[in-house]
């Protein structure tokens, strides 16, 4: 099928398929970039990086919380999964966040703007000849962000848990602070607000009750959520930033080339 | 004179009536707005088949513009408010001259038209205890209005499109097709309404804009619910479709119009930049704390109180301010006087020099309240000038001026049943005349279009129960002649162009038949309007057939200039000043023309004026009032014996 | 301050077209809906165009200008500079008329496809009582002026004729998400949604959202919340379990 689309018989035939003059292809250039970026970190940090995720008392989000037997000490305190398991720990928690993301609504957008390119801007005609939406295997599974929502919750639970563990020293003494601290707790700050100003929380929050004036507390919280919710793609790049930064940082630990300055 | 004599086109005949396409039907609404969809929804309810056929598409016709709010006296946010006191507003703010059945009427089904409409899906603005919120407005003496935001007609519209759908879906499920009982044929004009050989309505003509071609309804009642016509204005609010069809097509068909003099004139219409001349400020900036002021700062209107409103209205800028917060110990600020004061007043101060540079005086919100309030009361205002003019409303005045807005007058109908002098045609909402008298109160339009919708709705179908089946029928050559009309401006080329025709016709009424008359500038527009008919008997248009704008213009010229010229001989006729009738040569409201109903007719000879007496008002009606106010506006021999 | 544009206009019909050059004069406070009508008048008599309000009240004036849908009579002329070409042209997604005016009927269809109001059958006229911030959501909904600027944008019936089959675009699921917030409605459109109306179409990139002129949040307010309610009766681990127990399809008095 040739003529389908914008050149249709019987559509008005103009012969180009955007008539656009401004530069519509750098917000998903951009974004291809960004993306890229972060999925070549994730993967070189997954799977090369599991001698470098931990600095006590700092672990990294891609690998926490540690839940193999194999993980280093310090960091073991979820292991439950026997030493039968021999790939890298990363793998048995990365699958949360990386759901959760893939299948965020936000997420969704710009891959299928940037990488699908349906549609790579508003007008610009995409260059696929069928489209079926998310109605099929595989993208129907993008349904299941519910489930992941309620995952990244746990998530941000340890997360903060983490956060709270580094104000220990390297010892395991309480009542410390170092750089790395500062780092954990606003990456798991940006996780909150990524986490909660989520879609699938403003639904469960209230978005799903047709009476708010019943439920009065749920419905200021649905305003709260709401509020937060507008600048959720924001949220969404930041936090991708504040893992890496934090990430990266306790690499940087972990493998010798800094020492992490403490306050006290 | 333009069409009306119309000889059948001898070459054409038999191919227009072979390649015609026809419908029958047994009601046609002519009208897709408020009035005409409520009609329908009446007529199909009553078991009617019905067509619904509109020059735009389903669901744009000029309703959607309506801001301010329907009123209905439903007494949610005042008390005391009931039909008596609607009705005794409406009175006031016509001058009397209102058809008091209809006014009654009127106050007495709004609510019931309004709490209906929530049956069909509306959502209203709320109260706190969950009804319907009301809003103030002028002229209505509690908050009343009935409003969603600024879009009150918007929601109207497509509430009732909606419910014209669910009908639809009903019979679709009864019989398999959408359109068995109710369909709409949207983008089709009427040009011509046909009759049998009795006289009676048997159906009307029209094209497709579409394709050009012509289409005929056969139905032995038809509704006419046309809007408008301030397109023969140049300084409008109203939009393109406002070129009086309906007034015309009932008059060349033997129906009459009354109140054809009475225009309101909105005192608040954008008059800069000159592409945006007309589109309307609502009430609402009044309302809500702005106050008009000239080229010195001062707010004028403390000098324009009328007598008559002496006592209702604040005497100092003091006291006026007050008022927002407490109306009940402090007057209202004269800002807010009926709408021909105020359009007035602001007409004189442009006269007197005292205008603004371009030609209005200012409205101002920017110092009266903080940019937050004003951005969340009024935001489609806000919106309008910041995209449309490059002004930033919570920083700086609006400029203002008076825009051709409604049309009081109108086809001459049957209170009850809507139904005009020929037998099986009928007429509501602003094309229908009577109901507001000389001076339309905002938001009593909206409640008009439903109270008598449904009420011609049941008059259609009352009407054709009582034919027993014997539906009129067509004469097949008032068919070809129409068509022959609607060809003529194909048939020569070098003729006029009719865009050029509708600027001058504008620029006349504008000048010469606005807000302010006299005899001699009327005479002269009269003698212009003779000018401009013998030219557009003789229009070219260029092109097709095919959605040709140009020859839509031409073909609604015939109508604008009928209108035109009804509105300029009533006016001329009617030696006093009333609502949206000033004459600078006859200042003064006269009780004895306050008698007397100017009546419009079309016949070989083109249009006449005729007076006919008022319908005394029913006693009891006149006893709602007191005796000093009828004193007022009637005749010594019309007072009641006593009032209370 | 008055000066001379380059415009190109797209004229023809269904079986073809092109655009057309023309000069004309363009003064201060234009809107490109001006400008058409001054072709109008001067140049082009039977150049075809929808519009009625000219206040961007009535959504009648839809095309796309320079390669962006958008309402002619909201498009200032001072967005432009004094060089730019500014090329007009009908709605891409629906057949063509005649040069600006485009056949939207597809929109009519969907309309009819939805499933209308339904109040509880023993509430008498006069007897609604709603709260305002129960019907704010969907008087958000409710603003649409039927433009059909987001039908347009669509990629998914844009560009795929045979998607216009079984997707009814953004307008009517927001109709849908509007009605379904309802605070008396008793009918549940979620299946009728996926099923009638195509919402897993949708990939959310947002289009619709961008072009709105009246500004209407359509996706994060109106189709992702219908998703998530969608979610809530199929694919929840929490909620759709336990609607097992709530069964049935319709709901006998309005949800809570
Ligand atoms: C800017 C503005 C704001 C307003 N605000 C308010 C307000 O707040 N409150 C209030 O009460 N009133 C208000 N009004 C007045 C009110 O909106 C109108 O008077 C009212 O909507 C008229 O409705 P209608 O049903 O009579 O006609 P319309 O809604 O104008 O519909 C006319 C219909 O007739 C069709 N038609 C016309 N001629 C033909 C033909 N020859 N063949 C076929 N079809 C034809 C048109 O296509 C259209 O469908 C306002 C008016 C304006 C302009
Ligand atoms: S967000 Fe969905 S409905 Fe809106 S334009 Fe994109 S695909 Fe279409
Ligand atoms: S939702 Fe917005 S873009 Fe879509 S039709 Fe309505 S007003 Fe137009
Ligand atoms: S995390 Fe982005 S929408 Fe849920
Ligand atoms: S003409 Fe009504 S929206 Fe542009």
């Amino acid at each position: 099928m040739a003529t389908t689309g914008i050149d249709t018989p019987g559509r008005a035939q103009v012969g180009v398929k955007t008539l656009r003059q401004d530069a519509w292809w750098i917000q998903p250039a951009l974004v291809v970039l960004g993306l890229t970026a972060f999925v070549a970190y994730g993967i070189w940090r997954v799977f090369w990086g599991s001698h470098t995720y931990y600095s006590a008392p700092y672990i990294s989000i891609f690998y926490s919380p540690c839940i193999a037997s194999s993980c280093v000490p310090g960091a073991d305190e979820f292991a439950f999964i026997g030493s039968w398991w021999a790939w890298t720990p990363a793998l048995l928690v990365a699958w949360i966040p990386l759901g959760f993301r893939l299948t965020c609504y936000y997420y969704r957008k710009a891959y299928f703007r940037s990488y699908w390119l349906s549609p790579p801007a508003c007008a610009v005609a995409e260059p696929r000849k069928n489209y079926t939406g998310e109605r099929r295997f595989p993208l129907i599974l993008n349904n299941s962000h519910r489930w992941f929502f309620y995952l990244g919750l746990l998530l941000a639970l340890i997360l903060t848990y983490d956060a709270v563990l580094a104000f220990r020293d390297p010892q395991g003494q309480w009542g410390h602070m170092g750089l790395g601290t500062v780092l954990l707790i606003i990456n798991a700050f940006c996780l909150w607000a990524y986490t909660l100003s989520c879609h699938s929380c403003r639904n469960t929050i209230a978005g799903r009750l047709n009476h708010f004036s019943k439920h009065p507390v749920r419905y200021r919280m649905w305003t709260i959520v709401s509020r937060w919710n507008r600048h959720h793609p924001k949220w969404a790049w930041i936090s991708l930033a504040t893992i890496v930064i934090a990430d990266y940082y306790v690499y940087l630990l972990a493998s010798g080339h800094l020492t992490d300055p403490r306050f006290f | 004179m333009v069409g009306l004599a119309a000889k059948p086109y001898e070459r054409t005949t038999t191919v227009v009536t072979a390649e015609l396409e026809r419908h029958t039907y047994d009601v046609v609404v002519i009208g897709a707005g408020g009035a005409g969809l409520r009609a329908a929804i009446e007529a199909r309810s009553q078991g009617k088949r019905t067509a619904i056929v509109c020059k735009s598409l389903f669901g744009k016709a000029h309703t959607v513009m309506a801001e301010g709010g329907i009123a209905a006296s439903m007494g949610n946010v005042n008390e005391h408010d009931n039909w008596q006191v609607h009705f005794r507003d409406t009175m006031r703010g016509g001058k009397f001259m209102n058809s008091w059945r209809m006014a009654e009427l009127h106050a007495k089904e709004a609510p019931q038209r309004v709490w209906e409409l929530e049956t069909y899906g509306a959502l209203f603005d709320r109260t706190p205890e969950g009804k319907i919120s009301q809003r103030n407005f002028g002229g209505h003496e509690y908050p009343r209005l009935a409003h969603v935001g600024d879009r009150t007609g918007l929601e109207l519209i497509r509430t009732l499109q909606q419910k014209i759908v669910s009908l639809q879906q009903e019979d679709f499920r009864a019989s398999g097709d959408y359109e068995s009982h109710i369909k709409v044929f949207a983008e089709c004009t009427m040009t011509r309404l046909l009759k049998d050989k009795s006289g009676a309505m048997a159906g009307a003509f029209g094209y497709w804009r579409e394709t050009g071609r012509f289409v005929v309804f056969e139905a032995p009642a038809v509704i006419l619910a046309t809007g408008g016509i301030g397109k023969s204005f140049k300084v409008t609010s109203n939009s393109w479709e406002y070129t009086g069809d309906g007034h015309a097509l009932a008059m060349l068909a033997g129906g009459t119009t009354i109140n054809m003099e009475f225009i309101q004139f909105h005192p608040t219409g954008m008059v800069w930049p000159p592409s945006v001349k007309g589109i309307l400020v609502t009430e609402s900036v009044r309302g809500d704390g702005g106050v008009l002021r000239n080229s010195e700062g001062k707010r004028f209107m403390f000098d324009y109180i009328p007598a008559v409103f002496k006592d209702q209205y604040a005497k100092s800028e003091d006291e006026a301010d007050r008022w927002y917060t407490d109306p009940e110990h402090n007057k209202r600020p004269p800002e807010l006087l009926p709408r021909d004061e105020v359009a007035r007043s602001i007409n004189s101060e442009v006269k007197a020099g005292r205008g603004s540079p371009h030609g209005g005086v200012f409205l101002d919100v920017s110092t009266r309240l903080p940019a937050e309030v004003i951005r969340k009361k009024l935001p489609s205002m806000y919106h309008q000038f910041m995209e449309l003019a490059d002004v930033d409303i919570t920083a700086a005045p609006m400029e203002v001026g008076p825009t051709c807005h409604y049309v009081m007058g109108g086809v001459e109908v049957d209170p009850d049943t809507a139904a005009a002098v020929v037998p099986g045609l009928f007429a509501i909402g602003e094309v229908s005349g009577g109901m507001h008298g000389s001076n339309r109160l905002g938001g009593n339009s909206l409640g008009d279009l439903l109270v008598f919708g449904r009420r011609a709705g049941l008059g259609a179908a009352d009407y054709i129960d009582k034919l027993g089946g014997a539906h009129p029928k067509v004469v097949d050559q008032i068919i070809d002649a129409a068509a022959a009309e609607a060809l003529a401006p194909f048939r020569e080329e070098g003729g006029e162009n009719p865009y050029t025709l509708h600027m001058e016709l504008q620029q006349t009424m504008n000048d010469l038949v606005g807000i302010i008359r006299t005899e001699s500038e009327m005479t002269e527009a009269l003698g212009r309007l003779e000018a401009l008919k013998v030219r557009a008997a003789n229009i070219t248009v260029e092109g097709h057939r095919q959605f040709n704008p140009g020859w839509h213009l031409a073909l609604d010229l015939r109508n604008m200039l009928i209108v035109s010229e009804c509105v300029a001989r009533a006016a001329l006729l009617r030696q006093e000043s009333r609502g949206g009738h000033t004459r600078d040569d006859f200042p003064q409201m006269s009780a004895e023309w306050r008698k007397v109903n100017l009546v419009c007719r079309v016949d070989e000879n083109g249009v006449s004026i005729a007076r006919q007496p008022l319908v005394p008002m029913r006693p009891d009606l006149l006893d709602l009032f007191e005796v000093d106010e009828l004193e007022k506006y009637l005749t010594e021999d019309e007072l009641p014996g006593g009032g209370h | 301050m008055a000066y001379t544009a380059h415009f190109k206009v797209w004229r023809g019909d269904g079986s073809g077209g092109a655009l057309q050059d023309f000069d004309v004069e363009v003064n201060e406070g234009e809107v490109v809906l001006d400008i058409i009508h001054r072709l109008q008048a001067t140049q082009t008599p039977d150049l075809a165009v929808r519009w009625n309000c000219k206040a961007g009240k009535c959504g009648s004036c839809s095309a796309e200008i320079n390669g962006r849908p958008r309402l002619m009579c909201m498009t200032r002329m001072s967005t432009f500079t004094e060089e730019q070409t500014i090329a007009v042209t009908p709605m891409r997604t629906f057949p063509v008329i005649r040069d600006l005016v485009t056949d939207v009927s597809y929109n009519y269809e969907k309309a009819r496809m939805v499933p209308s109001f339904a109040p509880p059958a023993d509430l008498a006229p006069g007897d609604y009582r709603m709260a305002q911030v129960d019907v704010e959501r969907s008087q958000e909904f409710r603003k649409c002026i039927e433009c059909f600027l987001c039908q347009d944008v669509c990629h998914v019936i844009r560009d795929h004729e045979p998607n216009k089959e079984s997707y009814s675009g953004p307008r009517f699921l927001i109709r849908l998400a509007e009605l379904d917030m309802h605070p008396l409605d008793t009918v549940d459109r979620r299946d009728v949604a996926v099923e009638d109306h195509g919402l897993g179409f949708c990939n959310i990139t947002k289009c619709c959202t961008e072009v709105c002129p009246e500004g209407i949040k359509i996706t994060d307010n109106g189709i992702i919340p219908l998703k998530e309610r969608v979610v809530d009766k199929r694919y929840d681990p929490v909620f759709s379990v336990g609607s097992l127990f709530r069964k049935g399809q319709k709901r006998s008095a309005p949800p809570t």
